[in-house]
């Protein structure tokens, strides 16, 4: 199917957008450039945590091309804000989070590699680089905790004042005496201690901006690399202090992946904006590699102990969990909820357990702020439900998709006892069809086959569950958000009839050109090629919340169908006159009005030209026009969920894990395109694949970044993968009108516990950390025979 | 110092500091933004461009150093404006691109293996590509697409090389016959995934 046809929803429809992407007519922020640009490079401390005592410019503001030199001082003089965490986590004490300082440039301290010591703005970057070097920092090197786990201990270095033993919140979630009581009772106690694995987003386009003045109007433009231009309008406004958000525009172009690193306002942006007004030129900065990984913020980053409490039949009684998580340096934007409210909310997984506390403590520690990252809290308390319950299964000598099928919720709606009312879903038949495809029943053949060739071949599921779609603005509004989670959208025709649709939804990769240019094509009837979608500019949609936890088809075209609503309900309207019928008389379908009963009707186009030249209808009663917006605001998160099973097998030689199969059966609700959905789970697989078995972001003992660059930092290629086995089963979301549950994140929370149960199957051992290296699964399988050779 | 390279065809002229890479004068002196700075150490393929045909990371290689080759941009291999390369074509139709970004890095380093190997082995697909890093697909459906250009290009009869465009000379092609192939490839999206996965 092409743009020229009218759309279906569930089509395979090609992407609209494709065609400037393959002819390199893509327009990334760094592709741009203003009159009289400057270029901006940022010193960075080099030092995990130091007070600074000087700064000494004067050299390097007398190098060649340099236009000016600025410090936190600057700053500061400009009454710039510090940089905000926009979501209130309270302990459990009642006392509120303890955000420390978090200024676009340092004032007085560093706390981590990579930290924002002063900006060098220049003719040229070379320049700026060079005259980067001649900037004198005079440090007073600080001892750094860059651990997890040695946050809190008793003589580890303080970050932040208002913080004592650099503890953010201490917060829990879930009925401590109700989980005492079940494990009172319980005839097995599962015991697990993990770590989930700090990873860099690492979208292949660094992050760019460009800051511009306009002081005939006193007002900004910034292009910049966001998944929600409008988020960092009202922040850079509201909290920092720019500029009021009427003179401010954010321009998010072509974005080249997110993956929730570019959520957040960062300094860099921030930095860039302010300081165009200061030199009186536009300020441009693009981050490199090293950069990216020295300041975009990480995901994941926890240690986990938790216990499983099960009767003698193998039923989940109660679930036991605390967790400690890492938030780096500095509290990013949305940092806080991630191990909170979007991670302790999943941890009754796929299954019915009557009792489950959490107690999460979230530690500042010399390293780069960590946040949001493709899946964000989900990952994690679906590697920890999914390792635990695969154990508890296997101390029970049950089968793994038995021991599952024994505890799954089966009846909707179900209210957990971690605030989430699942809406529907059918666990049973996701577990099904992912035994089928990836025939489960043959693995102990080919396990005993993989053998007979010396390889260790293993097995792993993993039942996934995640709430999207985020969320009601009430909901979230009362667990500490700051801001609502609704989305808008403006529908536009014109008198010729084709359409542009504003949207506050926000696509970096996820085609929203098309499918959101579908569901106007099959709802209004006219060609995919007569639907514009407008997204990513403040001066154009009016305000939006972005792009970020599979909430675009939920909520983003959820806004549309609202819109569309309207549209339609105006243009029957004007049709009812024009065809001298009473309004309750027009029907709408495909893209003509027609009075019902009658072959008398009139095309869409029609209507709309209609609309504006206003001959036909009393003005007084309907104005001309066609043109309708809507906010919708969410009844609920969506509960995507599904089966993933992977299959490996392990040379006991060299350590080396291969892929076999890995199969992905997701209930995504409703889907709009297929082709594109299958797009989102094959990028979440190899992305929760990565982290599983080769990406980990490790920083040395006094706070270094040891995987500083794609040399060290290992993303997964081509070879790495296998072909995926993807299938659908569809249990319609009663939450919204098109009953969409999202696909963006599906795959990198559901493989990592799929792999890794996969691998601790085949190595016999629980003792698997991720990433499990060629190194790692190689030390423990020589462990393993050594332990081996001395019994005998 | 004066540099003049041979770019999509053309030859352009310009005044270069010995340091800049061909990348940022691609970049900045052309205008030429398809190429995409990724990484700046030669590991994620994203500044991929074609020298004398062969793929070539532009971040890692000086202007001055390009003096006198045949340079060849994503820009470039569209047979004509408005029209696609059977295998840009492929890269639409299998949906082997999300952010794009990577993408033109991605399509020349599969254009030069399919210049050089007419019916690819998947794994031989796999290690042409496995240069270049793609954080959105999880690369099943880039190795998709550069196997069904394969197949086209097989089976439009046609000498390759007439169907792909010649690597530093596009405009002059490809012939009414290789229209008919991209038209078809078109007419195909319908049914190429009706059934979902393949």
């Amino acid at each position: 199917m092409n743009a020229s046809t009218i759309s279906t929803i569930g089509a395979p429809v090609r992407r609209k957008e494709d065609h400037r992407f393959i002819t390199g007519k893509g327009r990334y922020t760094d592709d741009m450039n203003r009159p009289g640009q400057t270029q901006a490079y940022f010193l960075r401390s080099p030092h995990a945590h130091a007070r600074i005592r000087a700064i000494d410019t004067t050299a390097a503001a007398a190098m060649p091309g340099v236009v000016a030199i600025l410090t936190g001082a600057d700053l500061a003089a400009d009454g710039v804000g510090d940089l905000i965490c926009g979501w209130m986590i309270h302990s459990v004490d009642g006392t509120p989070m303890r955000m420390g300082s978090h200024p676009a440039l340092a004032k007085d301290t560093v706390r981590y590699v990579g930290d924002h010591v002063a900006v060098v703005i220049a003719e040229t970057l070379n320049a700026a680089k060079d005259a980067a070097a001649a900037v004198e920092v005079d440090y007073d090197v600080l001892p750094a905790v860059a651990e997890t786990g040695r946050a809190q201990a008793p003589d580890a270095p303080q970050l932040h004042e208002v913080a004592p033993g650099n503890t953010v919140f201490s917060w829990e979630l879930g009925d401590k005496a109700a989980t005492d009581a079940a494990f009172s009772g319980a005839a097995h106690v599962i015991p697990l201690d993990l770590v989930n694995n700090r990873l860099a987003p690492n979208p292949i386009e660094p992050r760019a901006a460009i800051g511009e003045y306009d002081s005939g109007d006193d007002a900004f433009t910034l292009w910049t690399t966001s998944q929600n231009p409008h988020l960092a309008r009202l922040v850079l406004s509201a909290f920092v202090g720019i500029a009021p958000e009427n003179k401010l525009r954010v321009i998010a172009p072509d974005v080249g992946g997110g993956f929730g690193s570019k959520i957040f306002i960062y300094a860099e942006e921030t930095v860039c904006v302010w300081a165009a007004k200061r030199v009186g030129r536009p300020v441009k900065w693009t981050s490199d590699r090293s950069e990216a990984f020295l300041s975009d913020a990480h995901g994941r980053d926890h240690i986990t102990h938790a216990e499983l409490a099960l009767d003698a039949h193998g039923k989940i009684l109660g679930f036991r969990v605390k967790t400690t998580a890492n938030m780096g340096a500095y509290l990013s934007t949305f940092a806080s909820s991630i191990p909170t409210y979007l991670y302790a909310t999943l941890l009754s997984g796929q299954y019915d357990i009557p009792a489950i506390h959490c107690h999460v403590d979230a530690v500042y520690t010399n390293t780069a702020p960590v946040d949001a990252y493709r899946g964000a809290g989900r990952p994690e308390a679906t590697f920890l439900v999914e390792r635990i319950v695969e154990i508890a299964a296997r101390t029970l000598k049950m089968d793994g998709a038995a021991f599952r099928r024994r505890n799954f919720i089966t009846s909707f709606p179900h209210q957990t006892p971690v605030i989430m009312a699942y809406d529907a879903g059918d666990y049973g038949a996701s577990l099904d069809k992912a035994l089928m495809l990836s025939d489960y029943a043959g693995f102990p053949a080919r396990k005993a086959e993989a053998a007979a060739r010396g390889k260790l071949r293993g097995i792993g599921l993993s039942n996934y569950i995640e709430a999207c779609g985020i969320a009601p603005s009430a909901a979230v509004g009362s667990l500490g958000a700051g801001v609502g989670l609704w989305e808008s959208a403006e529908v536009r025709v014109n008198p010729t009839g084709n359409v542009e649709v504003l949207t506050g939804s926000h696509s970096h990769g996820q085609g929203h050109e098309t499918t959101f240019a579908q569901l106007v094509s099959s709802r209004l009837g006219i060609p995919m090629e007569q639907v514009s979608i407008v997204h990513g500019d403040t001066d154009k949609v009016q305000f939006g919340m972005g792009t970020y936890g599979s909430r675009s088809g939920a909520v983003g075209m959820s806004a549309i169908v609202k819109a569309l609503d309207k549209v339609e309900a105006k243009a029957k309207k004007i049709a009812a006159y024009m065809l001298e019928a009473s309004e309750g008389d027009i029907e709408f379908k495909d893209g003509r009005f027609t009075v019902a009963g009658t072959d008398r009707g009139l095309a869409f186009a029609e209507v709309a030209l209609n609309a504006y030249v206003a001959h036909k209808f009393p003005t007084s009663e309907i104005e001309p026009g066609l043109k309708e917006g809507a906010f919708y605001d969410p009844t609920n998160f969506t509960f995507p969920a599904g089966c993933h099973v992977c299959e490996l097998e392990v040379d006991p030689d060299t350590g080396v894990t291969e892929i076999v199969n890995f199969v992905a059966v997701d209930d995504f609700g409703v889907v709009i395109n297929p082709m594109i959905v299958e797009g989102q789970v094959h990028g979440g697989i190899a992305q929760g694949v990565g982290q599983a078995l080769l990406e980990g972001v490790h920083y040395d003992g006094d706070g270094q970044l040891v995987t500083g660059s794609f040399m060290d930092y290992t993303m997964p290629r081509a070879g790495n993968l296998p072909s995926f086995r993807i299938g659908l089963t569809e249990t319609r979301c009663p939450s919204n009108p098109l009953g969409i549950k999202g696909c963006g994140e599906a795959g990198a929370i559901a493989a990592p516990p799929a792999v890794i149960n996969a691998l601790t199957s085949a190595l016999g051992t629980e003792d698997v950390p991720m990433p499990a290296t060629p190194a790692k699964v190689w030390q423990i399988i020589q462990a393993q025979r050594a332990v081996a050779q001395a019994a005998e | 110092m004066k540099v003049a390279l041979r770019i999509n065809g053309t030859l352009r002229e310009a005044e270069v500091e010995p340091r800049k890479t061909l990348l940022d004068t691609l970049r900045e002196n052309f205008h030429l933004t398809g190429a995409h700075a990724g990484c700046e150490h030669g590991v994620c393929g994203a500044c991929t461009v074609l020298v004398d045909g062969a793929p070539m990371r532009s971040c890692l290689m000086f202007a001055v150093q390009a003096d006198g080759y045949e340079i060849t941009t994503i820009e470039g291999l569209a047979p004509a404006p408005g029209e696609l390369s059977v295998l840009q074509d492929a890269f639409c139709e299998t949906h082997g691109l999300q952010c794009g970004f990577c993408t033109p890095g991605m399509i020349l380093s599969s254009h030069a293996l399919l210049e050089r190997e007419g019916s690819p082995s998947r794994q031989e697909i796999v290690e042409a590509i496995s240069g270049n890093i793609c954080r959105c697909t999880g690369y099943g459906q880039i190795i998709e697409a550069v196997e069904f250009a394969a197949e086209r290009l097989r089976k439009a009869n046609a000498p390759r090389g007439s169907a792909l465009p010649h690597v530093g000379a596009p405009g002059t092609e490809p012939s009414a016959q290789d229209d008919a192939a991209i038209e078809h490839g078109i007419l195909e999206a319908a049914t190429a995934h009706d059934g979902g996965p393949k």
